[in-house]
């Protein structure tokens, strides 16, 4: 179990910055996201899209930004726990026990909800035929390439992941992709390469076609595709891999006790707190008269957020306000020798 | 001013009138009709204010911008006629207008 004066849920912005905030404060905290990168939004939805309103920076991408909040805690050493969410939280003594969905422990007498619209999930196939062979022959990511080879695998989608994985996955195995459209979203140099595939035979490809049924007992065995002018055609197949995109989901937090008003989470606005002890929400994911969904505002929210944190940390302690231009101890944290 | 109709994937149907300017996920999201969630709050970074619009009205709506399309491939159930409803804006040519709504967003 890993005790820590603060868990922050969501390595976006808000929730980056406000672990600075939190090292500036002389706090300990640890992020968890259940991303494999931290940016959450800006890194998911628009890493090469350019930012305009943050202050002092005229122009930077979601990832500019997330790389120099990353760059901004270091000196705190501050543990990015990534790939997991938080499924449960409970109450113990004055502190709150959260589990991961990797079943990671955490307590700790503060949480600060920075979950942006949600946890970020995979779009999965609408014929419900494929809930039943999920994680098994119906997969949404792939971790072993390996079990694709020899196989029949059908791929839908027209993102960049639908086409590398057909490039990639042909080299071995049969591959179909599948999307709605003739236009394809994922880079023009990946489509030539798939259409120039598709000619030498080793991709086939069928457009304006969406899956609508699976069929097969312990596996898909035949499945059917639907043309946009309502042809069928059915095939066999081994797997179908589904990129969709991902889609954003609050999941466990409606659990929590929280009040939640339309997917967001009311807030006072002197720090944050929810209507429980110790559980503060900032960014996109908190609601209160005024929101405004930008960054800078998430910042702010982070800010005040990360001094309600503290009388709960250190409930015998005053917190002093500093500078960081002129207090020693905040240059100590932050590693400055001067 | 124009009304509009959405209609849930039940069959329940509302009518409202929208004023113009506004698109047509607003007029659902003010007049809390179930169905549009709209968690972008309209900037078209998702796809959860996806709906139908009936065939005869398809060529009237405001045609879809570049990026649509790339949201709608991660909509539920995307079809020829599906649009986000955050692009949709309301003018006095869209009154009538009739949305179905699909059968959830995510």
């Amino acid at each position: 179990m890993i005790k820590t004066d603060v868990i922050i849920i969501g390595a976006g912005p808000t929730g980056l910055f406000c672990a600075h905030q939190l090292g500036v404060i002389g706090l300990k905290c640890e992020i968890i996201d259940n991303l494999d990168k931290a940016g959450g939004q800006c890194i998911e939805l628009y890493p090469d899209k350019p930012i305009y309103d943050i202050p002092a920076i005229p122009e930077c991408t979601g990832e500019e930004l997330t790389n120099n909040l990353l760059k901004q805690i270091e000196p705190f050493k501050f543990k990015v726990h990534l790939n997991q969410r938080v499924e449960k939280i409970s109450k113990e003594k004055s502190s709150w026990k959260l589990t991961t969905s990797t079943k990671e422990e955490f307590l700790s007498p503060n949480i600060v909800i920075a979950g942006g619209v949600g946890s970020f999930e995979p779009r999965k196939f609408s014929v419900k035929e494929c809930e039943k062979f999920e994680n098994d022959t119906v997969l949404y990511s792939i971790k072993d390439k390996s079990i694709f080879n020899g196989k029949i695998v059908s791929i839908f989608g027209g993102g960049d992941s639908a086409l590398d994985w057909a490039i990639e996955l042909s080299k071995n195995s049969k591959v179909i992709l599948v999307h709605r459209r003739d236009e394809f979203r994922g880079a023009p140099s990946s489509l030539d390469k798939v259409k120039q595939l598709e000619k030498e035979n080793k991709i086939e490809l069928f457009t304006k076609y969406q899956l609508s049924k699976v069929s097969g007992d312990k596996k898909p065995e035949l499945i059917e595709i639907k043309h946009d002018d309502s042809t069928v055609k059915s095939f066999k197949t081994d797997y179908l891999l589904g990129f969709f995109g991902l889609i954003m989901q609050l999941g466990p937090i409606l659990d929590w006790g929280l009040n939640v008003d339309k997917k967001t989470i009311p807030v006072n606005t002197e720090n944050f707190e929810t209507n429980q002890k110790g559980i503060f929400a900032i960014g996109d994911i908190c609601s209160y008269p005024g929101k405004l969904k930008l960054i800078l505002s998430g910042f702010h929210e982070g800010a005040l957020a990360a001094r309600g944190c503290f009388k709960y940390a250190r409930p015998d302690e005053k917190l002093k306000f500093e500078f960081t231009t002129t207090s020693k101890s905040i240059r100590e944290r932050l590693g400055k020798s001067n | 001013m124009a009304k509009i109709t959405y209609i849930e994937h039940t069959g329940k149907s509302y009518t409202i009138d929208v004023k113009n300017g506004l698109t047509v996920m607003e007029g659902a999201v003010q007049n809390d009709i179930p169905g549009i969630d709209a968690d972008c709050g309209g900037s078209m970074a998702c796809a959860t204010c996806h709906v139908y619009v009936k065939e005869d009205w398809f060529n009237k709506v405001p045609s879809k911008t570049e990026g649509e399309d790339d949201m709608l491939d991660q909509a539920y159930e995307p079809k020829p006629n599906s649009r986000l409803s955050c692009q949709l804006i309301v003018s006095d040519e869209l009154d009538g207008l009739i949305v179905n709504l699909p059968e959830k967003q995510v």
